[in-house]
């Protein structure tokens, strides 16, 4: 196919972006669980034909051993690669956390500068598939928590792809995160070659009476509540977050000094999570002008749910997004 | 055991009489810089805790010598012996090691986590095990660029009883990455002895199961040592893969500064201390004719002054402006 597309999902924003990373810059390395050609380019398929175009070495099949991976992606940062390294799910990430938290994120300041580890990991989560309990937690806030780490969760195929790029040439540790519905959400071609800057939020609607903070998966859910108010002629401002950390607090205040409501929502669970941050700062920074607090959506503090019954009482739902809103405007 | 007890080798694998002399200036430096940081933290001239490699010495002086410059070494917290053996200049080592500004880490790594790039240390982890997943990436990184770099990894045997260890080795086997996994064996971890922690017969066994190269060798003799160490790297130079290397030796001073080893017979203690590797491999050197007593004196002295001076530049060294504390966190110095 030789004329652009009209739309792209967010598996193939992510090849694109890998594949243009990787003919640019010999360097960039991809590891990960069955992520080469002959194993099928990925569980998700995210990594299909690169190694066909780069080799097996540049595109590297490893066992079930997050630890080796995570381990393997560190070292080869610190020697001078951009390796990409792929924790299939989330949950995952806690068998590699030691990798990541003590080494990756802290080697820059432990080392006085001598050293960074300019590596992106590339992991999956979200609730939706029936996984239950151990594949689809969001465990970003951890990561947002620790020193030396960025983090991202992009919702749009276009961001996904400028993300990812930054990442990659990031000269820390990036955190990747992708969602497993929103991989088959079709959205606008990026612009080959343009990248999103790590930590700059982006107000996705314009609107006067609150700001609705999110990122990820939930972005679908916050658009159409928007939409659904704004037939009731309540004026929501959303602001997809896109970088969890750094944390675009210039934007964010920028809004809610202007809407002077806000109301953050994310599927992880509330308690402790990136909303808490948020509405923190918020009301720190803005104390005197807000109207409302700070309100917050997430998940319910349980494990993820198999069943549908459920779910649905598990995730911030339409419902429960637009319930947090009026009861700001209440 | 005995001076003579030495492993005897062919021609083509002994090592020169500069090596062993080499082998005993590094081993001596290590013994004389734990002495004496060890005097330092007593006279509270240092605040740290510290975990003392005496015992061990012998182990990385007789594998550096194979190394060149340009070879990377990731070691742990018990790893000023590896450093020093590397070749890490004194002065920023031993700022590092007082938490000054002119250290090599500029005071944020601490005696656990010591690292100089330029000597070919990049990573001294404080997490048992976690020093063989990254030395797999460094080694891929090499493999990949070609340039003929190895990667050494210490560790001692506690780690091999760690997830990390049986992951790194599966997949430095597979990968043929160019290390050499070095186990550091002194029989203890923390405070338990190897067969109440570990359930295979020796740490080389452990390799089989990866379809590795295991070898067991006595790391108090420095000529055993030196030969064991030099396949390894040549190999892993020459593209044949990874040799886990089970180092037998023994650790005089506890697992950390104050731990009195109340867990170590009082037998296996004085007997380990009667074949002390130091005093051994320095009559040895004398009664094979390789030096003279005065010559190593001379060696040791030199030692002591070097090592005089760095503790003299670390403490009139200052310590780290507390600004430092928003630099190096990232790339970007970030804004409270």
């Amino acid at each position: 196919m030789s004329s652009t597309p009209k739309t792209i999902n967010m598996i193939q924003a992510i090849n694109l972006a890998l594949d243009h990373a990787m003919e640019q810059d010999a360097t960039v390395l991809a590891l990960g669980e069955d992520i080469a050609d002959k194993q099928g380019g990925g569980v998700f398929k995210c990594t299909a034909g690169l190694s066909a175009k780069y080799g097996t070495e540049r595109v590297k099949s490893t066992p079930i051993a997050e630890q080796a991976i995570m381990g393997a992606a560190v070292g080869a940062a610190l020697g001078g690669m951009r390796p990409v390294a792929e924790i299939m799910l989330m949950n995952f990430m806690t068998v590699g956390m030691d990798q990541l938290v003590n080494h990756a994120a802290k080697l820059r300041f432990m080392t006085g500068g001598q050293t960074h580890v300019p590596l992106t990991v590339r992991t999956a989560t979200g609730a939706g598939f029936g996984t239950g309990g151990q594949h689809a937690d969001y465990l970003e806030s951890w990561f947002a928590h620790t020193a030396g780490m960025k983090v991202v969760a992009p919702s749009t195929p276009a961001d996904a792809y400028g993300l990812m790029l930054s990442c990659i040439f990031d000269d820390d540790p990036c955190l990747f995160i992708e969602n497993l519905p929103l991989y088959f959400v079709p959205g606008a071609p990026p612009v080959p070659g343009t990248r999103v800057p790590i930590g700059k939020a982006k107000v996705v609607r314009e609107g006067r009476d609150v700001t609705v903070i999110s990122y990820s998966r939930t972005m679908l859910e916050v658009n159409a509540v928007a939409d659904e108010l704004a037939k009731r002629d309540i004026s929501v401002e959303v602001i997809d977050l896109r970088s969890i950390s750094p944390l675009d607090m210039d934007t964010l205040r920028a809004s809610v000094a202007k809407t002077r409501r806000a109301v953050v929502a994310h599927e992880a669970q509330v308690d402790f999570g990136v909303g808490a941050e948020i509405a923190a700062r918020l009301q720190q920074d803005l104390f005197g002008q807000l109207l409302a607090p700070v309100g917050r959506v997430g998940a319910a503090r349980s494990p993820v749910p198999f069943s549908k019954a459920l779910e649905a009482a598990y995730l911030p739902t339409a419902e429960r997004i637009s319930a947090a809103i009026l009861q700001t405007l209440a | 055991m005995t001076a003579l007890t030495m492993t005897p080798l062919s021609e083509t694998t002994t090592p020169s009489r500069e090596t062993l002399l080499e082998i005993y200036r590094i081993a001596t430096l290590i013994k004389q810089a734990d002495d004496r940081f060890i005097e330092l933290i007593k006279a509270g001239q240092i605040a740290s805790p510290y975990y003392s490699p005496r015992g061990q010495e012998l182990i990385p002086a007789a594998i550096s010598v194979n190394l060149r410059p340009s070879d990377v070494v990731v070691t742990t917290y018990r790893g000023i012996h590896d450093q020093l053996a590397k070749g890490i200049p004194l002065e920023p080592f031993v700022a590092e090691f007082m938490g000054k500004a002119t250290g090599t880490c500029k005071g944020k790594g601490g005696p656990m986590h010591i690292t100089h790039v330029a000597s070919g240390l990049p990573v001294t982890t404080g997490v048992v095990g976690s020093g063989l997943p990254i030395a797999n990436g460094l080694a891929w990184a090499a493999q990949l660029k070609k340039t003929g770099q190895v990667t050494v990894c210490n560790f001692g045997d506690g780690a091999t009883n760690i997830g990390a260890f049986h992951e790194a080795l599966n997949l430095a086997s597979l990968w043929k990455l160019p290390v050499v996994f070095v186990c550091q064996n002194n029989g203890y971890a923390e405070h338990t002895k190897f067969e109440l922690g570990t359930s295979s017969r020796t740490i080389a066994d452990r390799a089989v199961a990866y379809g590795m190269r295991g070898v067991e060798v006595d790391g108090n003799d420095a000529v055993a040592m030196w030969s064991a160490a030099k396949l390894a790297i040549d190999r892993a130079r020459a593209g044949d893969g990874p040799t886990l290397l089970d180092a037998k030796t023994f650790r005089f001073r506890g697992h950390l500064l104050g731990d009195d080893s109340h867990y170590i017979g009082k037998d296996e203690m004085a007997q380990a201390m009667a074949a002390d590797p130091l005093p051994r491999l320095r009559a040895w050197l004398i009664a094979e004719g390789h030096a003279s007593d005065a010559a190593l004196s001379d060696i040791e002295r030199h030692n002591v002054e070097a090592f005089e001076r760095a503790v003299q530049f670390g403490l009139d060294s200052p310590f780290p402006d507390t600004s430092e504390l928003e630099r190096d966190v990232l790339a970007t110095e970030i804004a409270a």
